[in-house]
């Protein structure tokens, strides 16, 4: 047989082949129409939610916070709900204080948690039942929160009790469970393989946790703390009871009542008189500003570490 | 615990070159070191427990001095598992257990008084996924000797450019120390461990499967690397490749799994351990023998 190899002829193409091959079914097709659509729609009602909140509360909160425009940031509230005028620096002022003071305890106290959860607890009963109770706390409703601070701990102390750091407690009770959760789902995400090699060079566990896993997981943990944060600082409820009702600014978080933007919203829409409810849209709108901006210095913060640490 | 260690049957003795076996004839070269005529490791009737499971059982072996030494078998034979041993790896998962007698230089391993932690730094190790951290490439190196407490810049300068080129990485990294050590291939990521590994300064280095995520030329790098360090290192190496195996190690360990003699669980065992030449050549025992001609595994 010579060596000399055939080209067999190009097979014609058998029907049943073709019509196996042939892309998708009408029903098939149909079925993609519908569910596009479907996805899209759910986009849009998302949008729309969000662009009336934003259009209602700038048209309404805007006049006000721009009238004469630093004044807003610049002067104490109102005396009496039926003056005309801007003023807020005490709700900015509070919020900013007690927003810090609840971050300065939850923050290090729910890292320090997650940590013992994720690298020493792990699966043992004590672990177990704190990881159970961090769930139960996660879902206990935020004036409930502000009612055990209360009682625990304002009412103990009288009136003395009402300030920043009561609420900013409160606060810190809220934020605690959100932090410790999400840290520990991030610490959990760390390849082991990181600590295997940090603990073969002689590393303690202490150590590898201090200068990998942590590290490693700074970016994630970051995040979750910050959703805490904004989390706590549009919270009205806990604060109902445990920071009084200040008119006036107070940096002190530890002497003198307090007042804050989300409590200033409640107050004022309360009232009766149209002046107080322009200053409700108003602290809206800077409650809205504040979060805006925070979460933009946010993502620059966790972008900035996670280029320095990771690839 | 050991107490009976001599009545127990061990598998494999037939090929076992025991203390008994003349000094090894290195193929390289003949100036094995006689500066400790001991061994490094002098294991006896080793035996790993994951909770109930046990992982292997029966090992002995003695782990001479500048030598490359390989670890064979399929894959649940143990050969990792009992690797992990030597650095007392094994503590970190939970549930594992360690019996039998596993001497460091004449030091019990597991003794009490022993810190894991102080072992890692006379016995380093080098992984089958190449693991940096995610720093500098500087920073890879300098872990091992910051832990040790040192803390001078020009030290540390020092360490991490014998260290990197220990493991023949220097030339293409010296200009981008401050780099994150994610940007390197897969190969310098390796080199980087064992660079990471070197600034230690350990006695031996464990290795991990440390080719087996890199391809043939990275892989080829990794074992020249291993032949230039070993005058000054001890090496274990376990492999999947009886090639690697071959090619690199003066001594090879087989390991395979067989159902146990009181149970019907399977565990890892020692088959043979012999020179590499003579066990890839003229194994003694017949599961070896298949093994190495790849009628099994």
């Amino acid at each position: 047989m010579t060596a000399v190899l055939e080209t067999p002829p190009a097979p014609s193409p058998s029907e049943a082949l073709l019509a196996d091959l042939a892309g998708v079914s009408g029903r098939r097709k149909l079925k993609n129409l519908v569910m596009t659509i479907l996805m899209g729609a759910s986009l849009v009602v998302i949008l729309i939610v969000i662009v009336l909140v934003l259009v209602t509360v700038i048209g309404k909160g805007w006049s006000i916070v721009a009238s004469s425009f630093p004044d807003w940031f610049t002067t104490d509230i109102p005396l009496s709900p039926r003056r005309p005028g801007p003023g807020m620096k005490a709700a900015i002022i509070g919020t900013i204080v007690t927003t810090v003071t609840a971050t300065a305890i939850a923050v290090p106290l729910g890292i320090a948690g997650a940590v013992y959860l994720n690298e020493y607890g792990k699966q043992n009963v004590f672990a177990r039942i704190l990881r159970f109770f961090t769930s139960v706390m996660a879902g206990v409703p935020s004036i409930v929160m502000g009612l055990f601070i209360y009682v625990f701990w304002v009412v103990p102390r009288g009136t003395d009790g009402l300030n920043g750091f009561s609420g900013a407690l409160a606060l810190a009770c809220l934020m605690l469970p959100i932090i410790v959760r999400s840290t520990e789902e991030m610490l959990k995400l760390v390849p082991q393989n990181l600590r295997d090699a940090s603990y073969a060079l002689g590393a303690t566990s202490s150590r590898t946790t201090l200068t990998v896993v942590i590290p490693k997981a700074s970016p994630g943990i970051i995040s979750g703390a910050l959703l805490a944060i904004a989390r706590a600082a549009g919270e009205t409820a806990p604060l109902i009871f445990t920071i009084g009702a200040a008119k006036a600014s107070n940096w002190n978080p530890f002497s003198g009542t307090n007042t804050s933007l989300s409590l200033q919203i409640y107050a004022n829409a309360k009232e009766s008189f149209a002046n107080a409810n322009e200053r409700a849209w108003g602290s809206a709108l800077t409650l809205i500003t504040l979060a805006v901006l925070f979460t933009i210095a946010a993502r620059i913060l966790s972008a900035r570490i996670s280029r320095g640490s990771a690839s | 615990m050991t107490q009976d260690l001599d009545s127990r049957p061990v598998v494999g003795t037939s090929a076992h070159p025991g203390t008994a076996l003349p000094r090894p004839q290195s193929q390289s070269a003949g100036d094995t070191p006689t500066r400790e005529s001991g061994m490094v490791f002098d294991v006896t009737d080793l035996a790993v427990h994951y909770g109930a499971f046990t992982a292997v059982r029966e090992v002995d072996l003695k782990i001479r001095p500048n030598e490359i030494t390989s670890f064979i078998g399929p894959s649940g034979c143990g050969k990792s598992t009992v690797l992990r041993c030597f650095n007392r790896m094994n503590d970190t998962i939970s549930g594992a257990r360690v019996e039998g007698d596993l001497r460091y230089r004449g030091v019990d391993l597991y003794a009490p008084s022993v810190s894991a932690t102080q072992v890692r730094k006379h016995i380093g190790m080098v992984f089958q996924k190449p693991n940096p951290f995610p720093k500098s490439i500087y920073d890879n190196v300098a872990y091992g000797p910051r832990l040790a407490g040192m803390s001078s810049r020009s030290d540390l300068d020092a360490i991490v450019e014998q260290s990197l080129r220990g493991a023949a990485l220097w030339e293409e990294v010296e200009n981008r120390l401050k780099s994150s050590a994610m940007g390197l291939s897969g190969g310098q990521q390796q080199r980087l461990c064992i660079a990471r590994a070197l600034a230690v300064q350990p006695d031996v280095i464990l290795m991990d499967e440390p080719c087996s995520a890199l391809d043939p030329i990275a892989t080829a790098r990794i074992e020249d690397l291993m032949q230039e360090i070993k005058t000054k290192y001890t090496i274990i190496i376990v492999t999947h490749s009886m090639q690697q195996a071959a090619r690199i190690s003066d001594r090879t360990a087989f390991f395979t799994t067989e159902v146990s003699s009181e149970g019907d669980r399977r565990a890892g065992v020692l088959v043979e351990y012999d020179r590499t030449d003579r066990m890839f050549a003229n194994p003694a025992d017949d599961r070896t023998e298949a093994y190495v001609t790849g009628r099994f595994g």
